[in-house]
């Protein structure tokens, strides 16, 4: 659906939405989610640093001991360390993940994020907004809005994990996690 | 391959940590109701404890250092032999998790009315636990618990047969020193016979593929250790009495507890005799590699299987195997927990 040089612009655009609505990269930190958030969160601070001459810090964040599915999830998913690189009291958290589906992987990370501080703010990027969600939550920013059914899997494929930048829709196939 | 956006000039020199991100992912998943010893246990599942160990890890350092992903779940200590550690280890490391924590001593239970193991455990079943934590004297009684009750068991040591979190402990700290065990040199001195640290250690080595070297007195060597059949595994494991040879080259030396009470049994000549052939001193650890790790399960008898400056020195990462066993266990509660029996 969407090809390496148009994520790459997309990053960009997300990255310049993220400066504008916080007024500058003060206080900034910019914590992605494992396993595919943590590449794009690196992506965003390097756009970021590319106009803003300075690049905000970088976390990387599991939530997999913050999940409510732990009792229900076969096969129960792996966890692996987080890593917050300040103390986040007062800061403007932004949380980046891939894909944004029923929306409780960031309710275990608004729960985890909590555990490292209390930041001022918590904002949400995604690259995709893929709808059928099932808390109270939304994308501050969105790379691309894609409607889907519910059996349909999103698929967002980065250079540092995948070997290549794009964007799929897949239908029917097996999800590899959920959103 | 699709090109990526070239202005940030970091983005060439973040691709290879990234890459090693991807891989480090464990793939092994957790199957197992019980964990009764080392020696079912395959390198991947070795791997997947110690992965998860690192995650744990993280969480202690965190200023809140606790969770609360194990709420709801309930386990069980039932320690029919002393033990200050390991039973506190384990009651930090659930707690740490959200788990509610039931400790029970044999001393004041129904077992000092004479209540057999298997009504016990049912009996601890039937009140609501999902995890059985359990020490014993005899050798076999954690797999006998294991067979009449439906809640995870999780050995805390039996008899002289296995301590299956101790060696997994230990094998976390060598990791995080010494990196990949494949082909690295353990050195496990002292009591090996009667030791069910080293018994458990000697499988998890063999699994990770590091090479085993028991050595102690001939009065203290199991013999059917000497003929071990081709035990599954990659790595090897030889037994010795000669410690100066056995220290060359060594990577890590583990020492283990020396009981008083072996020299009234007639396996010892004496204390002073084993101390001037086997202690752990900083004279004989010059034999070893330069920045081997000495290690102890702890009690230490300072002074007999171990010198002070050697418990205490440069190399000892004794204090440390305590700190790391939270996290170790706390990585096998969060496993049983969740584990999907097939």
């Amino acid at each position: 659906m969407q090809r390496g040089p148009e994520v790459a612009r997309t990053i960009r655009r997300l990255a310049h939405e993220i400066v504008e609505s916080n007024g500058g990269a003060r206080d900034l930190v910019l914590v992605g989610l494992l396993t595919r958030g943590a590449p794009l969160a690196k992506r965003l601070a390097a756009a970021i640093g590319a106009f803003e001459g300075e690049s905000p810090p970088v976390g990387k964040l599991d939530v997999g001991l913050y999940r409510d599915d732990v009792a229900h999830r076969d096969p129960p998913p792996p966890v692996r360390p987080s890593d917050i690189p300040r103390n986040l009291d007062g800061t403007t958290v932004v949380l980046v993940d891939d894909v944004l589906f029923t929306g409780r992987t960031i309710r275990a990370a608004m729960d985890a994020i909590m555990d490292f501080g209390r930041p001022a703010r918590v904002r949400l990027a995604v690259m995709v907004d893929r709808g059928h969600r099932e808390l109270p939550i939304r994308p501050d920013f969105v790379g691309r809005n894609i409607p889907t059914a519910a059996s349909q899997t999103v698929d967002v494929r980065l250079e540092e994990i995948d070997g290549e930048d794009a964007i799929y829709l897949i239908e029917g196939a097996e999800r590899h996690g959920e959103h | 391959m699709v090109s990526i956006e070239p202005a940030a000039p970091e983005a060439a020199t973040e691709a290879p940590p990234l890459q090693a991100e991807a891989s480090t992912e464990p793939t092994a998943t957790w199957t197992r109701k019980d964990l009764l010893d080392t020696d079912v246990l395959s390198g991947e599942e070795i791997g997947l404890v110690l992965e998860t160990a690192d995650a744990m890890a993280e969480v202690r350092e965190r200023p809140v250092g606790r969770v609360a992903t194990l709420r709801g779940t309930t386990v069980v200590t039932l320690f029919y032999e002393n033990s200050t550690r390991t039973r506190a280890s384990f009651e930090i490391a659930a707690k740490a998790l959200g788990a509610d924590v039931i400790n029970l001593a044999a001393a004041g239970s129904s077992v000092g009315k004479g209540e057999s193991l298997i009504d016990t455990v049912r009996t601890i079943e039937a009140v609501g636990a999902d995890i059985l934590v359990m020490r014993h004297p005899s050798s076999g009684a954690a797999a006998l618990a294991a067979r009449h009750t439906d809640a995870s068991v999780v050995n805390g040591g039996d008899g002289a047969h296995a301590h299956p979190t101790q060696a997994l402990l230990d094998l976390y700290t060598m990791r995080r020193h010494v990196g990949d065990l494949a082909g690295r040199k353990v050195v496990i001195v002292g009591d090996v016979l009667h030791s069910r640290v080293a018994r458990s250690n000697l499988w998890a080595l063999m699994a990770a593929g590091a090479q085993v070297t028991l050595c102690g007195p001939a009065t203290l060597l199991p013999r059917t250790l000497r003929t071990l059949p081709g035990h599954e595994g990659p790595g090897g494991c030889e037994v010795t009495s000669d410690l100066e040879a056995a220290l060359l080259g060594a990577d890590v030396v583990m020492a283990l507890r020396i009981q008083r009470e072996r020299q009234e049994q007639g396996l010892l000549p004496s204390l002073r005799e084993y101390i001037r052939q086997y202690q752990i001193t900083e004279e004989r650890l010059a034999r070893a590699n330069p920045g081997a790790l000495v290690m102890h399960p702890g009690p230490m008898n300072e002074g007999v299987e171990i010198a002070p400056e050697a418990a205490h020195g440069l190399r000892s990462v004794v204090e440390e195997q305590v700190t790391n066993g939270v996290a170790v266990r706390m990585a096998i509660l969060y496993l049983m927990a969740t584990a999907r029996p097939r």
